[in-house]
């Protein structure tokens, strides 16, 4: 038994010095400045000298009750915005980039697909590329006589001047559908809000300006989940897929009911991947548009960084950074909640109430 | 599988608290000591023996980082210290690295749009007064970099806004030189006139920094400077605005984007309007990407109140933190000579922001001269601490100009900027 213990012992010690370097590394640059960060948020630092010296003034929640109190004003308005903004980005970014992930899998786990090597290389390219070198291509593609234009043009659509336009796009299809007019929005709407903007301005939707900017990204970051998509379905034996054909599925019935659930922890981990990128969006905002036009494709991170470096306003946006995260946090525990296996936790709960009265049992039989 | 054993979970716990110790240690360690504040009538520092400065700047291109350079290396052979010219890729950032750190460069641009924030957090060190003829310089460049009645840093050259005009649509719409407009009513109607159905008369760039010349010329302006009071509800500002609209709105004149154009000069070079009003750097542009464009400049027409312009400027901004403020206040005069700027105007079109150099300049670029005149009666931005998101609510709000509410804008400007300023 103690010979067990000293082998564990050193194996213990040994795992420990091998992850000490990182656990460092995170320690100081990761999780240090995050604390750093929170006590900001509590004060009014404007940047001079370090937060931490005496005579930082301390204000407690004042910052947060900047966002989002009443006597907010513009920063509260700004913040709303920027939240709405990303709320519609990822609306459309999360739904729309996993199903286009799990479809190109799915083509590419077709055996009788000849070069699957090249087609994955293919689709992964846009991944590996600097979304900074995509977003400057993308601002000559989608420029008002660029290559975009000239191809509608082609087929007599006349496009929008893209990165100029803050129309809403529900605003236009509401306006398309006969339900307004997006010139002249109806006063119920536009007359009344909450938090600092306008029912009218809320359910504006993305504007064709963060359209771009949605397509970029569901582009690009398509090819890294189709991977993992990839991965798992070629777990799937195809014994089990045959199986259910025997049985008499269709196509469609071996999709839904083996294909699916077979890839439920997969599809957890994309879109809870899907959900924290899209939250966080900021350097094609910060390469393509700095949050125009018309504030349309502001969104939290890169406001916090406006309030911070080019107005000096550090405690605020330290706040910003924090609410933002607490809003990531709340989404990703819905939605672990919402994809949780009922089966195996039923399975687990049922374990451990057998375990524990076996483990009682011998005690009470012994005494 | 066994249950994890009471001796190892103790040993997590240990190496876990251990690393919470050790990250706290770290925490207090980084936490600097406090700073003193510099108050505004400190005698500048100075380090014993020869020193090392260094310069932090945004070039607009290898032609201004040369010129630069060079002018720090001739001081540095002159004075026998050091200098080391750093060209930043985002000075925003690096400033507030800088400061934060306690560290920052000893000499470094400031814009007048951030010189309020920069100012007010006791970033800066004022050494105007210490300059030799620190009077040269043009006033309304100074007041720019003026808070609270303090003047803090040297302005390094100057911008305005004027008018340029497609000599060739001129010509083709029946205009001479007689009919450059000096008044209002006299802008409209040539814009008017050049008004065709492929081209529009005026096209104009979005945002307070083309409109506001318009307030600047019927007397008024977004805020007032000297007292550090907002006052864009003003009868006058309405008056300026609604003047802009209704140009917008008889199609005379056009907003950049409405042409697809990302700023004035590019709707003026590819020729979708026969005038713009830009700044000197139009250049540049022109001659670079527009080559085939002729084109004039001529001075802004006057307003009710009389001329009026914007003015673009950057200081020489010296840190309050700077342990060598005698010597970055020598290297400054020596950066702003009236020869050095000439030589800066040569290099990248920059206008010299001493007045004494101003006949010289126009001498050797006489085409320039109307935008050199705008430094006796141009307005600098909003140069008020704090005011940042405001202005930028304003510039978004302006892009819907052509069919917005012209007292709502100024209404919530001015309720914004009182929230900030009181």
């Amino acid at each position: 038994m103690s010979r067990d213990t000293s082998i564990r012992r050193g194996q213990t010690l040994a795992g420990w010095t091998f992850v000490s370097p990182t656990l460092v590394v995170l320690g100081l640059f990761l999780a240090v400045p995050v604390l750093m960060a929170l006590w900001v948020s509590f004060t009014d630092w404007n940047g001079r000298g370090s937060p931490f010296a005496s005579g930082i003034g301390f204000v407690g929640v004042d910052n947060y009750r900047e966002l989002v109190g009443e006597q907010g004003g513009l920063t509260r308005s700004d913040f709303m915005t920027s939240l709405r903004n990303n709320f519609f980005y990822v609306l459309l970014v999360v739904p729309l980039q996993t199903a286009f992930a799990l479809f190109l899998a799915l083509v590419l786990n077709q055996r009788l697909l000849k070069a699957v090597g090249f087609f994955r290389t293919a689709f992964y390219f846009p991944s590996v590329v600097s979304s900074v070198a995509i977003s400057l291509v993308f601002l000559f593609l989608f420029s008002g006589g660029g290559v975009i234009n000239s191809l509608l043009e082609v087929v007599g659509i006349d496009g929008p001047t893209w990165f100029n336009d803050s129309r809403g796009l529900f605003h236009l299809l509401g306006d398309g559908l006969g339900l307004w007019s997006a010139s002249d929005p109806p006063s119920a709407l536009a007359g009344s809000g909450v938090l600092g903007l306008t029912w009218w301005q809320w359910i504006s939707g993305p504007s064709v300006a963060l359209s771009v900017i949605i397509m970029l990204v569901i582009w690009t970051t398509a090819g890294t989940f189709m991977l993992m998509f990839l991965a798992a379905l070629q777990d799937l034996p195809v014994e089990v897929e045959e199986a259910a054909r025997i049985d008499g599925a269709g196509r469609w019935g071996v999709f839904r009911n083996v294909t699916l659930p077979h890839l439920r922890p997969t599809m957890l981990l994309v879109t809870t991947l899907g959900l924290i990128g899209t939250w966080q969006v900021f350097d094609q905002v910060y390469v393509m548009t700095q949050g125009g036009p018309g504030k349309t494709t502001l969104t939290p991170a890169y406001l916090s960084y406006s309030y911070a470096f080019d107005n000096q306003k550090w405690g605020v946006a330290a706040a910003m950074a924090f609410v933002l995260f607490l809003i990531i946090f709340t989404m990703t525990s819905l939605q672990r909640f919402l994809f949780r296996d009922k089966d195996a936790i039923a399975t687990k709960r049922a374990a451990r109430r057998t375990r524990k009265a076996r483990a009682n049992a011998p005690a009470g039989g012994a005494a | 599988m066994s249950p994890t054993s009471p001796p190892s979970r103790r040993r997590r716990r240990t190496s876990l608290a251990a690393l919470a110790v050790s990250s706290s240690l770290a925490l207090a360690a980084c936490g600097g000591g406090g700073f003193e504040e510099d108050g505004s009538s400190d005698p500048a520092s100075s380090g014993d023996g020869p020193v090392e400065l260094q310069v932090l700047i945004a070039s607009s291109g290898d032609a201004e980082t040369q010129a630069v350079e060079d002018a720090a290396a001739a001081w540095a052979e002159e004075s026998g210290n050091e200098v080391e010219v750093v060209v930043a890729n985002d000075i925003a950032q690096q400033l507030s690295q800088g400061f934060a750190g306690g560290n920052p460069p000893d000499v470094f641009y400031v814009d007048a749009g951030v010189f309020g924030d920069y100012a007010e957090a006791g970033n800066l060190y004022p050494y105007l007064d210490q300059m030799e003829d620190a009077d040269d310089f043009y006033p309304n460049l100074v007041d720019s970099f003026t808070l609270d009645d303090q003047a803090y840093c040297a302005p390094k050259d100057f911008s305005t806004l004027a008018l340029q005009i497609n000599t060739e649509s001129w010509k083709k719409a029946g205009l001479t030189d007689a009919d450059i407009p000096t008044t209002w009513d006299e802008l409209q109607s040539v814009a008017q006139e050049l008004t065709t159905p492929d081209q529009a008369g005026l096209v104009l760039g979005i945002g307070r920094d083309r409109v506001g010349a318009f307030l600047v010329q019927n007397g008024g302006f977004w805020v007032d400077g000297e007292t550090g009071e907002a006052t864009a509800t003003e009868p006058t500002n309405v008056e300026a605005l609604e003047f802009v609209q209704g140009m917008l709105e008889g199609g005379e004149a056009v907003l950049a984007p409405d042409v697809d154009a990302g700023w004035g000069g590019e709707g003026f070079g590819t020729q979708k309007a026969a005038m713009t009003i830009e700044g000197n750097w139009i250049r540049g542009a022109m001659e670079n990407d527009y080559p085939d464009v002729d084109y004039t400049v001529a001075e802004l027409p006057e307003g009710p109140a009389g001329k009026g312009t914007l003015l673009f400027t950057q200081c020489w901004g010296i840190a309050a933190d700077s342990p060598d403020q005698e010597a970055a206040v020598s290297l400054v005069e020596a950066m702003t000579t009236p020869e050095q700027q000439l030589k800066n105007a040569d290099a990248f079109g920059v206008m010299p922001s001493r007045e004494s150099a101003q006949a010289d300049y126009v001498e050797q670029f006489p085409d320039d001269a109307p935008f050199i005149a705008g430094g006796d009666y141009g307005q600098g931005p909003v140069n008020l601490p704090g005011l940042g998101p405001v202005v930028a609510d304003l510039d978004s709000q302006l892009e819907q100009l052509k069919t917005a509410d012209v007292n709502q804008i100024l209404e919530s400007f001015q309720k914004n900027a009182e929230a900030e300023l009181q």
